[in-house]
Parts: structure tokens; C-alpha cells; sequence
């Protein structure tokens, strides 16, 4: 559901009011529904000469999937894009992209409402020419840019390929699917590095977590009841997990997505232990996602023990304790997500411990991912931004219009689907080459680095 | 006097997998205008969703309600529709007192045992908070009179009958219908004959709120209870209760027996209210879906005293079970590794324990060679029962059931031997029903 404001400025007289007043005019964004096509128009790829067979193998993959997809522009003049992909993939000097880069503006002014811009290049590498590294770098930037100049819940997304992967890579495909998808909704201006992986195989995009096991903390309500119904919808067994005295809205999410409930604090010394258990007789563990977390508000300076080490104990220590528990114990193709934050990002005043907790996350994100990928597994990171939830509600309401409005370039919070969204693609088989990333979820949150 | 028990018949075995309960809560608090299949659907739901059974069709559903509505004649075939079970899911209500919840396991687990289900729960729900108030039976005769009058005169004849004093609604009492003594009088009457102290009972009030205290704080709840309005522990629990706190209270049964009193409101029960409710089934079935087996459901007996022309006390069927049952499971008390002795009241659990060591009593009573014997103490409801937890009626056999499972199944894995547990439930009209369950 949009907010009241978004709904309001979307009616006919909100809409010439906003205009003439110059308020922000929020679009509806599209989500995703089950069965629903991937875009909302044709898709356009466009390629500097030297990365034209990648367009060409991309379009491929995309006419799979029932996309209408268009290598130029000729007679369609009338069209309204549902998606543009530049590909610059195997470009080599900066010059080499100009017309890639002005054919792709060219068709922005007809760009459909929740229209998508992806980006497809590769990451610079140690030994890259300097030429190269500036061409390959400057796609970041770019991609970034154009999302703040989109309009109509259109989105800008990044595709960097990392480690010489395949552009026709499962990773690589199933990323840009999302990005392309209205799964990525309030995900804008983001570009998320993909390493080398098999090529796609036959993928249910329909259930694409069938016969998988996810485990969800704090799964009671807002973002991880989200997260469980979400994982639940794409085919997964859930078991979902939260304090006792969460028990009743726990059990109530379990028997809503068909799952399990465990009264679990996850602080506890063998809560690792005790999610296994909880797996086994659904046949062993394959997805986890360290959702709990916690608030605890409060200026450094006026900061009590039990406030700051709370937060860390919740947040952070619990999910060190369980991945420890669960390496030990040789999970196989174990996926982890963790919930980070854009406050642990670019820092967020009065949430010091909160901000320490989530920039910990992300450290720990990014050591536990070569570990658990020696056992074919990945642990990545989902940073939301403003989420409309139960519990930012109740944030004062000139900073919630703040945080909503005006730094977002969408205008309007998200929803915790669209978490969820995120997670469920981060789980996924055919995001197995993303490992030790962290994704924003905030709809390009004018925000940290 | 007594005929040698028959061997228990060779049957396949029933096995208990978890339970779950909401919180209990005194009457008046936290449940107010909570009807009982709200309360059992919860307890129902909890259980669903602690082994994922949404859609599942069981075998049945069995349970029922002490204080009951006549509404509720289907009370827990109502609470099945209104839950994540199967609709295809059958059920019925059972009604024994205090020992429905008990008895309701005692039948699913014999249709278990003989094949002709797979998979039930069993438990109960009582509200006293909720409790359907009753006309008087002057003012029902007089409204049934008009409903079958034809005429207006007849009518009008009809509820000219009624009088003021009519109108008052006759509350649910604990009275025994044939006595008209409360249950708390009939057994002071049992205390005094059986000469049980005021401290003795103090101690066992005392040792219940310690114990259920101290699971409560190690967790052993986390899988047993579900919150439900807000409420996460049984808020009857007093961790902080001291003897000398319970020697404060002043009697309140047996005032008129003509010797000191004994019996207060800190070694009785309180009316509360609650649900419960346990999962059983084949060990087949748990294999199939790789659930956990906590324990065996292995024998149980009912029993029943003539407390009205005889000179037992009413609440000393369970007594007499025990008995028996050990006796047909070749099964000593020493055989039993935790007594799960229900906490009508503090006296129930130490007139019971008195007459199995009363070498007279057994034998003259129960048809014994000698006493039956003396219980270690140190095993007697370990993890509290009804004087701290409270006793919602109905629900709670399944409250001891699940206790005792995870009891005997945590014993068995701690010492690698196989664990006992009995449990031992009276109930108004002078009835009592008892049951051994063990590690499986």
C-alpha cells in the first residue's frame, strides 16, 4: 500500500496541485505479482561495438523469458519502454561508450512508469589499464546519475561483473531479471557486484525457492513476517523465529505461511544449534536470514551499558554466534542474509549502537562469505533504507516526511515486501555468484557512501 | 477383594510429541470476556504452528470444557474449523471434571494403540471468567411454561409465576451436586482425617511456585507455551512468595470441623482460566514426518470413590489408580523417576502420598499386601504444578502431560536410561485418572 500522500498526489486534483506547488509527486511503484510479466513494456538493449555479442547473448536470455526485446530503436517510435539495457561490458576506453550512453538518453523520455535502466559493465580489476579501470569505473557513477533523473517509480541498477563472469552467467541473468522486474522496486541506483557462475539452467521463476529451507529471526511481525511470507511465496519451507513473548503474532505468521514457529531468543549461547534442530525434520537448512534487531535510541551522550550493549548483543553478537555454530557444523550451500541498515552506512544521529551494530553486519558480511562459500554457500547483506512499518510510525513526523520525500529519489518509503524482495532474490539458486555484497533497498536514499 | 490385574494387551504404542498452552491466568485478569474456543483455538493454533501441521487432517480431536455453554456443544469440533487443521480434521468434547484433559488423552491414545487413527490431539479449556450464567430453575420452568403456552392467557399465566427472587442467576458452582459441600470442604474434611499440616501444605505451595519459577526462567516453557493478549507467563506464579508469606493466610475450608483450619488461598487452587493441548500419535506417523518423540503414553486408569455413602474423601480416586496400574505394568514406585501429582490443592498431593504409605489404609482400602509406599520427594511435580501455575479445569491434563514429556525425555537423554514419569489427576464426583508415560 502507498502512503497517504503518494495515494493523494496519484488522484486528479492532487496531482495538478502538486504540480503547481513543485511538491514531490511520488509514482505507485509496481510489485511484483506472481505470474505477472517481468516488464511493463519491451525492453531496448543497447551496446558499444565492442560489447554487441554480449547484447546479443543478453537479448537471447531475455527473449526466454517472454520479453519482448529490441536491439535498436527503428519503428518504434510509439514504444514505451519497460526497459533499457546498456551494455558496456566489454568496452575499453571511455570514448568507446558515448554512443551507448546518448542512444540509452535518447529513449528516456519514453520510458514507461516503473520503466528500469540496467547497466551492464565489469568491475575495474588489479591490472587493468588505467583506460580500462576509467572506462569500466565510470559506469558506477553513471548508473547512479541516471537513477536521480528518472521519474514515474522508474529505476536505475547496475550489473558488475566480477572475476571474468559470464554476461550469460546464471548470476548475471537472474540479477538483471530482478533489477528488471518490479521485485526491485524501491532498490534504485544501485550497482551490485556478480562473480562467475554456471550457466542458467532451467529455472522455476515462479518458485524459485521450491524445496529449500529458510530460516527467518525475528519473523513476529514487520520486515521478517514480510520476509516469511515472501520466501514462503517462492516455494521455501519457513521456520520462523522469535523471542517467547513474541509467541502469539509468531504463531500466527507460521500458520499463515504454512511454517514452523520456534520461540527462540537468538541471543541465546546455542541458538545456532537449536535453528538446526529446528530444520531438521524439514530436511536440513538452506537459507538463513538474521532479521532480528533492535532499537534503542539514544545520543552517545546520554548512552546507559544496557542500551548500547542490548542492541549489540541482538543485532550483531547473536548473528556471529549463530553463523560460528552453523560453519562448525558443516552447513552445505548455506545462504545467508543479514539485515544491515543505511544508518550503518552513512551513520544516523542517536543511533550509534544501532549504526555500530549494522556497519558490523557488514563487516561481517564480507568475511563470512569466502568461509561459507567453501562449502558452496554465500552470505550477502540487505541495507533497507525508510521502511513503512509499525515501528517507524512512530518516527516524529517531520523527520518521517524528511526520510520519505525528500531523500529518496522515489520519493516514498518502502514496504517491508520489498525487503523481502531483495532477500528472496539473495537466496535464490541463480544468485549464487553474489557473495559478501550488500544491497540497498532504500529507493536511492541520498545517503552515505 | 482385588483380581489379579490382566496382562496390558499387546498393542502398537502411542507416542506424545509436544503440546502447547497459553499462559494461564487467574479469573478476572488478562482473559475477561475470552470465551473458551477462543482459548482452545489459540492453544490449538500454537501447537500447529510449533509442528506445522496447517492442513493437516488428524485422526481427531478430542477435549472439552468443565464450565461449558450449551452453545458450545461442539466446542472443540467449533475450535478445529476456526484453526490451520484440516476442516476434514474430525473432533468431539469430553467431559470428566478436572480429568477431561487427562481422559481425552486416555482415549485418543487408545484409538492410537488400535490402529484406528494415526495422529489427535487432546486437551481442554476452562474460563471462570467466561463462565455461562445460569437462570434460576424457577424462572427456567416459568420461561419454558411460555414458550409452550398457546394462548396469551396461558401466556401471561405463565410469567405472573415468576417471582423477584427468581431473577437471580445461579453461578457455576464447585459444590458437589450430592453433598452441596465445596470441594475445598471436602477436603478439609480429608486433611483433618489425615492429619496434614498447615506447614506441610504451606511447603508444597511453596516448592510449586519455586519450581515453576525456576523452568520458567530456564526456558523449559519456550516450547510449551504460546502468549496469548499480551499475557507470556502464568501470572498466578508468585517467585517470590515465602513460607512465612503462606503462613500469613488465613484458612478459608474447614472452619467448621471444630479444629484448627489449614487450608488457605495460598494452598488451594484459584479459578483460572487457560487451554492446553497435546499431540500424540503413531510412531509411524512422527517417523514419516521426522517429528520428535518425546515419551510414550503407555498406560493409564481411572478410578472413583463413594464419597457420599462411604467415608472416602473426594478427591482420593487417584489414590486407589495407581495402584492398579503400576500393578498391571509390572511397575513399582520406584520405577517412576517424576510425579506429576495435579495441585487441587496442597492437601490433595500430600493425603494421596499419606494413604500409599499407610500400611492399613492400602491394605484395607485398596486391597494391597502393605503400604504401596513412600515417594522420594525430590521428584514430585519438579517444574511446579496447579497451586502456581492455577488450574483452568479441563486444561490441566494437558499442562502435566507436556510437562512430563519433556521431563522423562530430557532424563532419558541425560542419563542414556529409559525415564518414568506418572501422572495423577482427581476430579469433582469423586473420580480420578492416572496415567504412566515413558522416554521413548
Amino acid at each position: 500500500m502507498a502512503d497517504n500522500y503518494t495515494r493523494f498526489v496519484n488522484g486528479e486534483l492532487g496531482k495538478k496541485l502538486a504540480k503547481q506547488l513543485g511538491l514531490p509527486r511520488p509514482a505507485v511503484l509496481r510489485r511484483y505479482t506472481p505470474g505477472a510479466p517481468v516488464t511493463v513494456g519491451p525492453v531496448l538493449i543497447v551496446a558499444d561495438d565492442a560489447s554487441a555479442a554480449d547484447a546479443d547473448s543478453l537479448a537471447k536470455a531475455l527473449l526466454a523469458w517472454d520479453v519482448d526485446v529490441r536491439r535498436s530503436t527503428e519503428g518504434a517510435a510509439d514504444v514505451r519502454w519497460g526497459g533499457v539495457v546498456l551494455v558496456g561490458t566489454a568496452a575499453e576506453s571511455p570514448e568507446a561508450v558515448s554512443e551507448a550512453v546518448l542512444a540509452l538518453g535518447s529513449t528516456l523520455r519514453r520510458l514507461a512508469g516503473n520503466g528500469r535502466v540496467v547497466v551492464l559493465s565489469r568491475a575495474p580489476e588489479a591490472g587493468d589499464a588505467p583506460a580500462l579501470a576509467a572506462t569500466r569505473a565510470g559506469f558506477e557513477g553513471f548508473t547512479r546519475s541516471v537513477g536521480k533523473e528518472l521519474r514515474g517509480g522508474a529505476t536505475a541498477n547496475g550489473v558488475q561483473l566480477t572475476g571474468g563472469a559470464a554476461v550469460d552467467s546464471a548470476s548475471a541473468l537472474g540479477t538483471l531479471r530482478f533489477f528488471l522486474s518490479a521485485k526491485s522496486a524501491y532498490v534504485d541506483g544501485q550497482v551490485l557486484p556478480v562473480g562467475p557462475s554456471d550457466p542458467l539452467d532451467d529455472v522455476d521463476w515462479q518458485q524459485p525457492l521450491a524445496g529449500k529451507v529458510a530460516v527467518v529471526t525475528g519473523a513476529a511481525r514487520g520486515i521478517g513476517a514480510a520476509i516469511a511470507r515472501t520466501l514462503a511465496r517462492d516455494g521455501a519451507k519457513v521456520v520462523v523465529v522469535d523471542v517467547p513473548a513474541a509467541g502469539e503474532s509468531l504463531a500466527a505468521v507460521a500458520n499463515e505461511v504454512k511454517g514452523t514457529a520456534v520461540q527462540l531468543d537468538v541471543t541465546a549461547a546455542d541458538a545456532g544449534t537449536k535453528i538446526l534442530e529446528a530444520t531438521r525434520h524439514l530436511g536440513g537448512l538452506d537459507i538463513l536470514v538474521h532479521n532480528a534487531g533492535i532499537l534503542r535510541d539514544k545520543l552517545l551522550a546520554n548512552m546507559k551499558p544496557a542500551q548500547w550493549d542490548s542492541v549489540i548483543a541482538v543485532n550483531l553478537a547473536s548473528q556471529l554466534r549463530i553463523n560460528e555454530q552453523l560453519l562448525a557444523a558443516g552447513v552445505e550451500g548455506l545462504r545467508i542474509v543479514s539485515l544491515a541498515s543505511t544508518s550503518g552506512i552513512a551513520g544516523n544521529k542517536g543511533q550509534t549502537n544501532y549504526a555500530y551494530s549494522k556497519s558490523g553486519v557488514i563487516g561481517h558480511t564480507a568475511a563470512t562469505a569466502p568461509l561459507v562459500a567453501e562449502l558452496g554457500g554465500t552470505a550477502n547483506a540487505v541495507a533497507p533504507g525508510f521502511i513503512e512499518t509499525e515501528m517507524t510510525r512512530s518516527i516524529p513526523f517531520a523527520t518521517r516526511e524528511m526520510a520519505r520525500r525528500v531523500l529518496p529519489s522515489l520519493q516514498q518509503g518502502g514496504l517491508p515486501l520489498d525487503v523481502a524482495e531483495a532477500i528472496a532474490f539473495l537466496s535464490s539458486p541463480v544468485a549464487k555468484g553474489v557473495n559478501g555484497q550488500v544491497l540497498r533497498v532504500c529507493g536511492q536514499s541520498m545517503v552515505g557512501k | 477383594m482385588s483380581t489379579t490385574p490382566s496382562p496390558v494387551p499387546s498393542t502398537r504404542e502411542a507416542v506424545i510429541i509436544g503440546g502447547n498452552r497459553i499462559p494461564f491466568s487467574r479469573a478476572g485478569k488478562k482473559y475477561v470476556r475470552t470465551s473458551n474456543q477462543d482459548m482452545f483455538t489459540t492453544a490449538l493454533e500454537g501447537l500447529v504452528a510449533r509442528f506445522g501441521l496447517q492442513g493437516e487432517r488428524l485422526g481427531e480431536v478430542a477435549g472439552g470444557a468443565v464450565l461449558k455453554h450449551s452453545k458450545n456443544f461442539n466446542l472443540v469440533r467449533e475450535s478445529v474449523l476456526g484453526s490451520s487443521l484440516s476442516p476434514t480434521t474430525p473432533a468431539y468434547d469430553v467431559q470428566q471434571a478436572c480429568a477431561t484433559g487427562l481422559e481425552a488423552a486416555i482415549a485418543v491414545t487408545n484409538k492410537i494403540k488400535l490402529g484406528q487413527i494415526e495422529s489427535a490431539i487432546a486437551g481442554g479449556t476452562d474460563t471462570v471468567s467466561d463462565a455461562p450464567i445460569v437462570v434460576s430453575d424457577r424462572l427456567r420452568a416459568a420461561l419454558l411454561d411460555f414458550n409452550h403456552a398457546r394462548t396469551t392467557g396461558a401466556k401471561l399465566k405463565a410469567l405472573a409465576a415468576i417471582r423477584p427472587k427468581d431473577l437471580a442467576p445461579a453461578t457455576p458452582g464447585t459444590g458437589e451436586p450430592r453433598t452441596h459441600l465445596s470441594m475445598g470442604e471436602h477436603q478439609a474434611v480429608t486433611t483433618a482425617k489425615w492429619a496434614i499440616s498447615r506447614e506441610a501444605q504451606d511447603e508444597v505451595a511453596y516448592n510449586s511456585h519455586q519450581n515453576l519459577a525456576r523452568a520458567w526462567e530456564s526456558g523449559f516453557f519456550d516450547d510449551l507455551v504460546t502468549p496469548f493478549k499480551g499475557l507470556t507467563r502464568d501470572d498466578n506464579l508468585r517467585p517470590d512468595t515465602s513460607l512465612e508469606k503462606l503462613a500469613r493466610l488465613k484458612p478459608v475450608f474447614g472452619a467448621k470441623l471444630g479444629q484448627a483450619a489449614t487450608m488457605t488461598a495460598g494452598n488451594s487452587t484459584p479459578l483460572t482460566d487457560g487451554a492446553s493441548a497435546v499431540l500424540f500419535s503413531s510412531r509411524a506417523w512422527a517417523e514419516e514426518r521426522d517429528l520428535p518423540v518425546l515419551a510414550k503414553f503407555v498406560d493409564a486408569e481411572t478410578a472413583a470413590v463413594d464419597f457420599v455413602h462411604g467415608h472416602e474423601g473426594l478427591l482420593m480416586a487417584p489414590a486407589a489408580a495407581v495402584p492398579r496400574l503400576l500393578a498391571r505394568n509390572g511397575l513399582t514406585l520406584d520405577d517412576i523417576d517424576f510425579f506429576e501429582i495435579h495441585e487441587a490443592f496442597a492437601s490433595t498431593v500430600l493425603t494421596t502420598l499419606a494413604a500409599w504409605e499407610d500400611e492399613e489404609y492400602c491394605r484395607t482400602e485398596l486391597g494391597l499386601d502393605g503400604a504401596l509406599g513412600k515417594i522420594d520427594r525430590g521428584k514430585l511435580n519438579v517444574n511446579g504444578s496447579s497451586l502456581a501455575a492455577g488450574h483452568p479445569f479441563a486444561a490441566t491434563g494437558g499442562r502435566i502431560i507436556a510437562t512430563a514429556a519433556k521431563l522423562v525425555a530430557a532424563k532419558a537423554a541425560e542419563t542414556g536410561r529409559p525415564a518414568r514419569a506418572l501422572i495423577s489427576v482427581c476430579a469433582a464426583g469423586g473420580l480420578g485418572a492416572v496415567a504412566v508415560i515413558e522416554s521413548s
